[in-house]
C-alpha cells in the first residue's frame, strides 16, 4: 500500500470554547486530488492550516509523507514546506513586491538562484496560467481578482510541489474566470504529478477538480467517496449540501 | 473575567479587578519579551535581508526628516524664547544658548524625534503588518519558508536601530539652529557670541547621551510597531486598534525608557 502524502489523524482544534476540530482523519494518496467540501464555519480553513503547519492541533498527529510533522519546527518545518504549495483564499500576494517577484519569492528567498534567472522563471510560470510578461512587473494592486488568483497559482506551483492546497479557489470569481481557474488547477496538478487538497463550498468547482470529495461538518469527516458519487451518496448531510436546500439535517449558518 | 471581577449584584469587586490588570498586564509583558527576544535573535543572526533592511532604513529615516525637522525648529525656537524669559527674572539672559544646547542634546532633541516617529513609524508598521496579518500575507510567507521574525520584523528593528540615533543628530541640529534664530532675528542675540557660546558649552557627553537614548528608542518603536502589527485580528477595526495600541505603547515605553536612562547617566556621571 502506498504511503498517504499527507495524512491527518485524529486532529483535534479548538478557541476558547469553540472546538473547531473534532478528530478529523483523513488520507491524501500522492497524485491524488481530494476536494473538501462543508458549510462556513465548519473548519475546513482551520484544518488546511494545521495540516500546513500554520496552526499546531490541541491533540492528533500530521503525518507527511509518513514523517510526523505535527509539531516540528525550524529547518524540519521549512524541509516540508519545500514541497508544499498554497494557494490562499485572498491570493494573499505580496503587494509591496511585483508581480515576477510574488511568483518568485521562493527561490530569491532560497538564494540559491539569480534574480535574473528568478525573473525568467517567474515568466515561464506566468505563462503556464495563461498570464503575458507584460503583467511581471505590475503589483498586485494593479491586476484583476482573477488575475491576481492566476499569480497565487503560479506561485505555488513554480518549485513543482508534491502537494498542493487550494483554500476556496474560485471565490470572489465569476463563473468563467471559476472555471478557468478550475481548469488551471486540473492542468497543473495533473502536468506536476502532484497530490492536491481543495476546499470549496462552490460545487461545480468541487465536481470538476476532484477525484474524491470529503464532507466537513461539525468538526469531523462525515463522508468521503468517488466525485461521481456525491449526488447520490445517500447521506442527508452530504444531500443538503450538494443540493443547496435550506432544509434538512444541517442548520443554516444565520 | 466578568464572572470574576463583579459580585453576584453586579458590583465591581475592586480586589478582583487589580488581580486580574495585574495578571493581564503581566502576561502582556511577557508576551511582548517573548516577541522581542525572538525578533532580537534574528536580527543579530544570519540571515539578513539587506534589501530589506535598505527599504527599511529609508521609510524609516530618510522620510521623517521632514517631520523630525520641523519639530525640533520649533521646540528649539520655543525653548530659547521660554529660556529668555525665565532667565530674565534673574538677569541671566546671556545663558540662552548653554541651555537650548543643554536641553536640546541631552533631552528633548531624542525624546522629540521618538515621539513624533512614534505616530509616524511604530504605527505605521502596526499597520502595515496588521493588514499583512488579516490578508493572510503573513500565512503565505510563512508558508513560503520564510520566516516572518526575519523576513518582516528583522529588518524594521535593525533599521530603526541605525536611523534613530541619525534623526536625533539631525533634530540636535536643526533644534539648536531653531533657538539661534529666536534668539539672533527675536530677541538681539549677536549670532557669533551665539554660537560660539553653544559650541563652547556643549560637550560630546551631551551629544552622545541623545544618541544612546535613539538607539534605544529606535529599538522601542521598531518592536512596539512589530508586536501590536502580529498580534492585529479582526479586519479594519484590528488594523486601526493594532496602529492605535503600538504609538500610544511606544510614546510611554519612550518617555519612561527616557527618565530611566537620564537617571542612569546623571549616576555614572555623562
Amino acid at each position: 500500500m502506498t504511503t498517504p502524502i499527507l495524512s491527518l489523524q485524529n486532529v483535534e482544534k479548538r478557541f476558547g470554547s469553540n472546538h473547531v476540530l473534532r478528530g478529523v482523519t483523513l488520507d491524501v494518496a500522492p497524485g491524488e486530488s481530494l476536494v473538501v467540501i462543508g458549510g462556513s464555519g465548519s473548519g475546513k480553513s482551520v484544518m488546511l492550516k494545521n495540516a500546513l503547519g500554520l496552526m499546531t492541533p490541541d491533540s492528533g498527529q500530521i503525518l507527511f509523507n509518513g514523517e510526523d510533522v505535527t509539531q516540528s519546527r525550524g529547518k524540519a518545518r521549512a524541509r516540508m514546506r519545500e514541497r508544499v504549495g498554497m494557494l490562499f483564499q485572498s491570493g494573499a500576494l505580496f503587494d509591496s513586491l511585483t508581480v515576477w517577484e510574488n511568483v518568485a519569492f521562493r527561490l530569491i528567498n532560497s538564494g540559491v538562484v539569480s534574480r535574473s534567472k528568478a525573473k525568467d522563471h517567474a515568466i515561464d510560470t506566468l505563462r503556464k496560467v495563461r498570464l503575458g510578461s507584460e503583467v511581471a512587473d505590475l503589483y498586485p494592486a494593479e491586476i484583476s481578482g482573477g488575475m491576481q488568483k492566476r499569480v497565487s497559482l503560479a506561485r505555488s506551483i513554480i518549485s513543482k510541489p508534491d502537494l498542493i492546497f487550494f483554500d476556496e479557489p474560485t471565490t470572489g470569481l465569476d463563473p468563467i474566470t471559476a472555471d478557468a481557474i478550475n481548469d488551471l488547477i486540473i492542468e497543473q496538478v495533473r502536468g506536476l504529478g502532484a497530490a492536491a487538497v481543495t476546499i470549496t463550498h462552490d460545487m461545480p468547482s468541487a465536481r470538476k477538480i476532484a477525484d474524491e470529495i470529503a464532507m466537513l461538518f461539525e468538526g469531523r469527516i462525515i463522508w468521503r467517496g468517488k466525485a461521481s458519487e456525491v449526488d447520490h451518496s445517500g447521506n442527508p448531510y452530504v444531500d443538503q449540501f450538494v443540493h443547496g436546500r435550506a432544509e434538512g439535517p444541517i442548520q443554516p449558518a444565520i | 473575567m466578568s464572572n470574576v471581577s463583579t459580585r453576584k449584584r453586579g458590583i465591581p469587586n475592586p480586589l478582583a479587578w487589580i488581580g486580574a490588570a495585574t495578571l493581564g498586564l503581566l502576561s502582556e509583558i511577557g508576551r511582548l519579551a517573548v516577541f522581542s527576544g525572538k525578533v532580537k535573535a534574528a536580527a543579530f543572526s544570519p540571515r539578513w535581508y539587506f534589501g530589506q533592511i535598505w527599504k527599511q532604513f529609508i521609510q524609516t529615516g530618510f522620510y521623517s526628516l521632514p517631520v523630525v525637522g520641523l519639530s525640533a525648529v520649533f521646540i528649539g525656537a520655543a525653548l530659547a524664547l521660554n529660556i529668555y524669559q525665565g532667565s530674565g527674572r534673574f538677569g541671566a539672559e546671556q545663558f540662552v544658548p548653554n541651555i537650548v544646547v543643554l536641553g536640546i542634546t541631552r533631552e528633548l532633541g531624542a525624546s522629540i524625534t521618538a515621539l513624533m516617529l512614534a505616530g509616524r513609524v511604530s504605527a505605521g508598521i502596526a499597520a502595515e503588518i496588521g493588514a499583512m496579518r488579516v490578508t493572510e500575507q503573513i500565512d503565505a510567507l510563512e508558508s513560503l519558508s520564510a520566516s516572518r521574525f526575519r523576513y518582516l520584523y528583522a529588518p524594521r528593528f535593525l533599521a530603526a536601530l541605525i536611523a534613530v540615533p541619525m534623526l536625533v543628530i539631525v533634530a540636535d541640529i536643526i533644534g539648536v539652529m531653531g533657538g539661534w534664530l529666536v534668539s539672533v532675528y527675536g530677541l538681539g542675540f549677536d549670532s557669533t557670541v551665539y554660537l560660539r557660546n553653544t559650541l563652547d558649552f556643549m560637550t560630546r557627553n551631551d551629544v552622545l547621551t541623545g544618541v544612546i537614548k535613539g538607539f534605544v528608542f529606535g529599538g522601542i518603536i521598531a518592536l512596539m510597531g512589530c508586536y501590536q502589527g502580529d498580534r492585529s485580528k479582526a479586519g479594519a477595526t484590528g488594523v486601526g486598534r493594532a496602529a492605535t495600541l503600538s504609538m500610544v505603547g511606544a510614546a510611554v515605553l519612550v518617555l519612561a525608557a527616557n527618565y530611566v536612562m537620564s537617571t542612569i547617566f546623571v549616576e555614572v556621571g555623562l
